[in-house]
């Protein structure tokens, strides 16, 4: 089985580690994993910002790319949805390029929607000593009805001990460019998800998407909260020590 | 005065100060948690499976009254006619003010009750009626609240939310010479009894219209005090006003309404008072009012209908379901949006009523969480409406567009940048350079330019990775052959 990866564009320029790891864990399943170059980013903030115009090369820049993939994997919720289910409506008018977008959004998975349902492997041989919690980003769980499928991976961890965040369905306030548009509101949507992040005692949260990581790991910083933030894909890419994989995250890993 | 005024322009100054208030915070803390748990457990023992089948027909009884909505205008106005009331048409808020204003003059009334009307609060109708010296007193006790208070209704459902007991305590003792109410039943029993002298001195009532049946000229008042009823049945004449888009076909189709209105509302099963009026008081009846009015009202509703990305805006019911669950209504309340409905749905409706233009920042005013979409009973889609509202301000035509030509460019920019794998590359030289100044152990805490000024104002930034993906994959990733399965 071949696999193409979407990185997405925060992962690229600021979170490579998360597409490393990405190509680990789904190396050791034993599939193989190609990277079209020419990718850049999937056009969402521009199509959520209002510029369609702006949006619809990108898609249609993705098509081209991806077309011939048996499989298209996104290690995040927003983005996958982007591709998934905004791109092809963007083209409902357009005969062809609709269906074309279909036909490939129906092979696009986000990484733990493809994991478990079309893999259909609950256990990665991962291990991670650590007391995680998880936030279920909300396009991930709403848009493409994730509800179960990272939470089982993570259980699947070895060593891992889970702890369930308060009101996980809350968003955290990220919302892309709503973020720097009303910067003290997404701060204080984020205000509760830290304090719930906080109350589950948890060293590491997990998400699979890097923009609400990066919202999140930035406030807690700010707020000196001790907390790790990472994706979901650099705990499932950790192994045993011995692996050669470092059991602790590297300085800087994940979204802090 | 204008109908309404409209503060929508104000909403990021608006929403900083509800952000700031300790008391709204306070309020909106206590009360909105109350709302979702009620309607989570409504839904829970109703089953989400046969939840999920009534929302369906919801919408597929809205579709199609919205479909057919002349026709169904047509018919709900004969039969209340032939029911001996009297139908109006208006096409704008302040036409169906000088109808109410003229049917209250008419009468010589002095005293006007009213049930809880959004609608009226569109029209600006307490204060006409005052300006002609009629006294227009608001019967539901929160509404009653906010009357007294002079302010506009907080959230669609719980008008005065954001009044704490000591708050309500001090504006009856200033308002009502009551002094000394310390507690909730005690205000509640003063209020009830300062009402019900206003009831028997009103001859005129005036309420809202949760749903008006076509098939039976049948107005349809859900409320949970009773003073809805009141309002039909105790004055000489009964006006009723809907908004166009609350007609439904059939009587069956109260089955399958009533059930998804006071669950999304308030997790009820159903509220304490439903009442149906069929026109005036018939040969025989023992009560009811001599004169039935129904006052149809546009004021917008045509450009919703004739909007086919906007157009499942008018299936809300306004329950309300959609503002408890907004992370963005839990933060700021419902002052901050300027206008007469706060909230998701709110946000899509307001701009479409009072101009693009002045509510340019309200679409914007969302995460795109999509929370409101997956609580409103009728499913509607509204952060896809969000978007495009967003859309038709930055590509409108100049004057009604919704960003500074500053946030133009970045966008202009930043499309060129992503435009193919070369520029990013060479873009990410240039950020590299520039962010240096700024890096802290690889994180930004400060960064003087917008837009990163704005995201580093409460939270850190992390730096540009050492190499981006593409420079790993090139390096190491693309050679690594596939490991052995673990
Ligand atoms: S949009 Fe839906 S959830 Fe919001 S008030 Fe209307 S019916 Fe209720």
């Amino acid at each position: 089985m071949k696999v193409s990866l979407f990185v997405t564009c925060l992962v690229d320029q600021l979170f490579p580690e998360v597409g490393e790891s990405v190509v680990k864990l789904l190396r050791r399943v034993g599939i193989e994993v190609e990277f079209p170059r020419e990718q850049t980013c999937c056009g969402q903030p521009a199509l959520n910002s209002g510029f369609m115009a702006h949006a619809k090369p990108l898609a249609r820049r993705w098509l081209d790319l991806f077309e011939e993939s048996q499989y298209v994997v996104v290690p995040s919720g927003s983005c996958a949805a982007m591709l998934k289910v905004s791109v092809p409506e963007m083209f409902r008018q357009e005969a062809g390029l609709y269906e074309r977008a279909q036909a490939l959004a129906g092979r696009t998975y986000e990484l733990s929607q493809f994991l478990v349902n079309v893999l259909r492997v609950q256990d990665l041989g991962a291990r991670f000593p650590g007391k995680v919690t998880y936030h279920p980003s909300c396009h991930l769980l709403r848009e493409l009805g994730a509800a179960t499928e990272a939470q089982t991976l993570i259980r699947g961890v070895r060593g891992i001990q889970f702890v369930p965040l308060d009101n996980p369905d809350r968003c955290c306030g990220f919302g892309g460019t709503f973020s720097v548009k009303y910067p003290s509101l997404s701060g204080a949507i984020l205000e509760e998800k830290l304090r719930a992040i906080e109350a589950t005692g948890a060293d590491v949260v997990v998400a699979c998407d890097s923009g609400c990581l990066m919202h999140i790991a930035g406030g807690m910083r700010r707020r000196g909260m001790k907390v790790e933030a990472m994706h979901l894909a650099q705990i499932l890419a950790q192994t045993a020590p011995a692996e050669g994989a470092p059991a602790e995250p590297k300085d800087g890993a994940g979204a802090g | 005065m204008a109908p309404v005024q409209v503060r929508t322009q104000e909403f990021p100054r608006a929403s900083s100060r509800a952000l700031a208030n300790g008391r709204v915070q306070q309020a909106l803390t206590n009360v909105m948690g109350h709302f979702d748990h009620a309607r989570e457990a409504a839904i829970q023992e109703l089953t989400p499976e046969v939840w999920e089948r009534y929302r369906e027909r919801g919408r597929e009884i809205k579709r199609h009254a919205m479909e057919y909505l002349d026709f169904y205008l047509e018919l709900l106005s004969e039969r209340v006619e032939a029911n001996g009331g009297k139908v109006h048409f208006a096409r704008t808020a302040q036409e169906a003010t000088q109808i109410v204003l003229e049917i209250a003059k008419a009468l010589g009334v002095k005293v006007a009750v009213k049930g809880k009307s959004m609608l009226s609060e569109e029209m600006g109708l307490n204060h006409a009626l005052e300006e002609q010296g009629i006294a227009p007193v608001e019967t539901d006790l929160g509404e009653y609240i906010i009357q007294l208070a002079q302010e506009p209704p907080f959230h669609i459902l719980a008008p005065a939310m954001h009044k704490t007991k000591e708050e309500v305590g001090e504006l009856f003792a200033a308002k009502l010479g009551l002094g000394g109410l310390q507690q909730i039943p005690d205000m509640a029993a003063a209020a009830r009894k300062t009402l019900r002298e206003r009831f028997l001195q009103a001859d005129m009532g005036i309420t809202g219209v949760n749903f008006a049946v076509a098939e039976t000229g049948t107005v349809v008042i859900v409320t949970n005090e009773g003073n809805g009823r009141m309002c039909t049945s105790l004055p000489r004449v009964h006006v009723a006003l809907m908004g166009m888009e609350k007609v439904v076909p059939a009587l069956e189709d109260l089955s399958v309404m009533l059930r998804l209105l006071p669950r999304a509302a308030t997790g009820q099963r159903i509220t304490s008072y439903v009442t149906l009026v069929s026109g005036p008081r018939q040969p025989g009846d023992e009560d009811g009012p001599e004169e039935f009015h129904l006052v149809i009202v546009d004021a917008g509703r045509t450009r919703l209908l004739a909007d086919p990305e906007l157009r499942e805006a008018l299936y809300c019911i306004r329950c309300g379901a959609c503002l408890n669950t907004c992370p963005v209504y839990r933060k700021v309340g419902g002052h901050a949006y300027g206008w007469v409905y706060p909230g998701p749905i709110g946000s899509v409706i307001t701009p479409v009523m009072v101009g693009l233009p002045r509510a340019r920042d309200l679409p914007f005013a969302s995460s795109l969480c999509g929370a409101c979409r997956e609580v409103c009973p009728l499913k509607i889609n509204i952060p896809l409406m969000l978007v495009s509202l967003r859309r038709r301000l930055m590509e409108g035509a100049p004057g009604e567009r919704g960003v500074s030509w500053g946030q133009r460019l970045l966008v202009r920019l930043w499309s060129r940048v992503v435009a193919s794998e070369g520029s990013l590359r060479r873009a990410r030289r240039l950020a590299a350079v520039f962010q240096r100044p700024f890096l802290r152990r690889r994180v930004v805490r400060w960064i003087p330019f917008p837009p990163f000024s704005r995201w580093t104002r409460n939270r850190d930034m992390p730096g540009l990775a050492r190499r981006s993906f593409h420079e790993l994959w090139d390096r190491d990733l693309k050679t690594t052959g596939r490991s052995k399965r673990p």
